[in-house]
């Protein structure tokens, strides 16, 4: 998953230092004209600034290869993880948004099975009609993200005190909404296949290359609007082997899911969610001033930015995504269950770190989450094949997010963003 | 763009001019009972660069809060053009052609030169008219370029990070944000503070562009060599009160630091007054 957002690789530490540091390198201001320059140090913090994130991700996928003798990269297996981290990953792409805002959201989990739990009480006591049960599920999740963001924006309480509080109140409201049962089995046959179908051989190739197709289209399309204008342009070759790159990773992954059953329909909606936030990111004045309340809340006002009204939006879009992370959590596990999961927010808050997210805002993109839902559900997943304990797995866990993290402080340390 | 401005004036030396741009007459503020500001009056014509000077408190701070609508004097009158006008508000300030750059720049460090200088007032591209609109990278890009070139503002890419830009560029950026706006006014406060001899020179070098684009600058300094070297006219804030204008290219940094500490100069330097 290639990520040309310009962001993701900036440093992600103390703007002030950085601003600090500035009189030592005086002389840059003589610089001849304006002018792109490529060279390896840029690429590494731009477009290329996941790669230490990637070389973690070979690294754990050979060994576990290695000591799965063969099992874990297998078609079958590597269906069973993506669809173990569609919820992380959709969970994760909500984390994203908050983080980007510079603020948190620790109520993701809870929020998650609460709405569940309201759409499978819906669903299972009440007989709604289970679009409308889904439907209801995410709309408690907008109301539930309104209210956090009503207590962070408008009252200006800290996300990290509302949202934990919040999550301590949304697990109540789950053993409420659940009444005695510890568990309740959702029985409905169209949320209950929501997660587990697998698409046919013409969605499963025609959805991905349409993507591939409409991507390439925009890059020449940027091109030639580029070459009108009279700005620099990338060479051609560059642009090829960026679509080729993108175009070899979707026919692979394709592939991939071919060779077993096909594409699970769980992980082309979990995809569709990272592409079209991150096209909203991207593309849109909304994604812009989410970067620009991140990166300096002051600045964004000044510009006339509505930084109460974006702190809002994001909290609902973000328990919005929650919810669905948690119906698709039921229809996967096709039960909700009044025990919230302890690892799941953390997950998902670690994969969006792990993947360059900064957590002081501001820096990161929604593509982070793809490479940090990897590397956690490749964990996961390769220390259940070894049958190991679950003090083992958390152990290894925390160790290698540990160590991923560490990584990309000191690569990025190594390169620091203000030189040039 | 700044096409609109540029051909406005295009004296270097401005000549006296009968209107001000900017004018404020028997400006009084007081904050409780501090008298801040004690019937100031204060001009600045286009094409030309004033420097505000004073000593701490003397209230140089105040006045340019009173211009960029900070501050709502309890007396006095705004002009601009000659025309009475009304700032309650920045956005009044803003709307009037009066922008502001202060000390903290307000930049997003995080977000590329083109964005920044566009923020909040994206240029958009309808993909579905009425529908679905996006940023116009390109057109946004395209005027970034052509106004850092007017400017003769040389950074190494207009799609780095600003976090990346030397304190002189990031001044630079800052001002070149407010130029957008096509301003006939633009206010800097302490705009070489902190920055190194050649960053300096490139703001300076800034600022000098800013009158020949035909705008009337109005820059607050503590480094009298920087005002020496950009200003046509200092004027000297003492105690709240407008105690003493010079003409920089008759005057020395001498006489400006005695007025500003008080020192008896006041015959010199009235003679110079007139002489304007």
């Amino acid at each position: 998953m290639h990520d040309p957002d310009p962001n993701q690789g900036v440093s992600q530490r103390g703007n002030q230092a950085a601003f600090a540091e500035q009189p030592a390198h005086s002389g840059v201001g003589e610089l001849p004209t304006p002018k792109e320059r490529f060279n390896l140090r840029s690429l590494m913090r731009g477009d290329l600034g996941f790669i230490p994130v990637l070389l973690t991700l070979a690294l754990i996928t050979v060994y576990f290869q290695i000591t799965t003798t063969g099992v874990f990269l297998q078609a079958r297996n590597l269906s069973n993880l993506t669809q173990q981290i569609v919820v992380i990953s959709i969970l994760s792409t909500a984390a994203v948004l908050v983080l980007l805002l510079g603020e948190i959201d620790l109520s993701l989990a809870a929020v998650a099975q609460t709405c569940a739990a309201i759409m499978a009480v819906l669903s299972v006591y009440q007989n709604w009609n289970p679009w409308f049960a889904i439907l209801a599920g995410l709309l408690a999740g907008a109301v539930i993200g309104l209210m956090n963001g009503f207590f962070i924006a408008v009252l200006r309480v800290p996300s990290f005190i509302v949202t934990l509080a919040g999550s301590i109140g949304y697990a109540g409201l789950l053993l409420l909404v659940l009444g005695r049962q510890t568990t309740l089995v959702v029985r409905d046959p169209t949320i209950r296949s929501l997660a587990p179908t697998y698409l046919n051989p013409i969605l499963s190739w025609g959805i991905p290359l349409l993507l591939v197709a409409l991507y390439a289209a925009g890059i020449w399309f940027e091109q030639r609007r580029r070459t009108q204008a009279g700005l620099t342009t990338k060479k051609p070759s560059h642009l090829a082997l960026q679509i080729g790159l993108v175009s070899a990773i979707a026919v692979v992954t394709v592939l991939l899911f071919q060779s077993y059953q096909g594409v699970p329909q769980s992980v082309l909606i979990s995809l569709g969610v990272i592409v079209a936030f991150w096209l909203i990111l991207k593309k849109t004045p909304f994604g812009r001033h989410l970067y620009a309340v991140g990166g300096n809340p002051e600045a964004a006002r000044r510009a006339g930015i509505n930084v109460v009204g974006m702190k809002l939006i994001v909290f609902v879009l973000a328990s919005t995504l929650a919810a669905l992370a948690g119906i698709m959590l039921t229809s996967r596990s096709t039960a909700v269950a009044t025990q919230i999961s302890a690892t799941l927010l953390l997950n998902a808050i670690a994969a969006a770190v792990i993947g360059g997210v900064s957590l002081f805002g501001g820096r990161g993109s929604v593509w982070a989450v793809v490479l940090g839902a990897l590397i956690i559900g490749s964990l996961d997943n390769g220390l259940d094949l070894l049958n190991q304990d679950q003090s083992v797995k958390a152990i290894v866990q925390g160790g290698v997010l540990l160590l991923a993290v560490t990584i990309d402080a000191v690569v990025r340390r190594a390169n620091p963003v203000r030189s040039k | 763009m700044t096409q609109g401005s540029a051909s406005v004036i295009e004296s270097r030396a401005p000549e006296p001019q009968t209107v001000p741009r900017l004018q404020l007459r028997g400006i009084h503020k007081s904050f409780g009972g501090v008298q801040a500001l004690q019937n100031v009056d204060f001009e600045v014509y286009s094409g030309e660069v004033v420097g505000l000077v004073g000593d701490n408190g003397a209230g140089k701070s105040t006045l340019i809060k009173v211009m960029s609508g900070a501050y709502i004097p309890d007396e006095g009158e705004i002009l601009i053009d000659n025309q009475p006008v009304t700032i309650a508000s920045p956005q009044d300030s803003t709307r009037l052609g009066i922008e502001t750059v202060y000390q903290d720049l307000a930049l997003c460090d995080n977000l590329d030169v083109v964005a920044n200088l566009w923020l909040g007032r994206e240029a958009y591209r309808d993909v579905i008219p009425g529908v679905l609109r996006v940023l116009d990278e390109t057109e946004m890009e395209r005027r970034t370029t052509e106004v850092l070139k007017t400017l003769d503002v040389r950074i190494p890419s207009v799609r780095q990070p600003v976090a990346a830009l030397s304190g002189g560029q990031r001044q630079c950026i800052a001002v070149a944000k407010t130029i957008l706006r096509q301003p006939k006014v633009v206010l800097l406060d302490e705009p070489t503070a902190a920055l190194g001899v050649a960053q300096t020179r490139q703001v300076l070098n800034l600022i000098r562009r800013l009158r020949e684009q035909g705008l009337a600058v109005v820059v607050i300094s503590h480094n009298l060599h920087d005002v020496f070297e950009v200003t046509d006219r200092v004027i000297v804030m003492r105690l709240g009160q407008r105690s003493t204008t010079f003409n920089t290219r008759t005057t020395n940094p001498e006489q400006v630091v005695a007025a500003i500490t008080g020192a008896e100069y006041r015959n010199v330097s009235t003679s110079d007054a007139e002489e304007l």
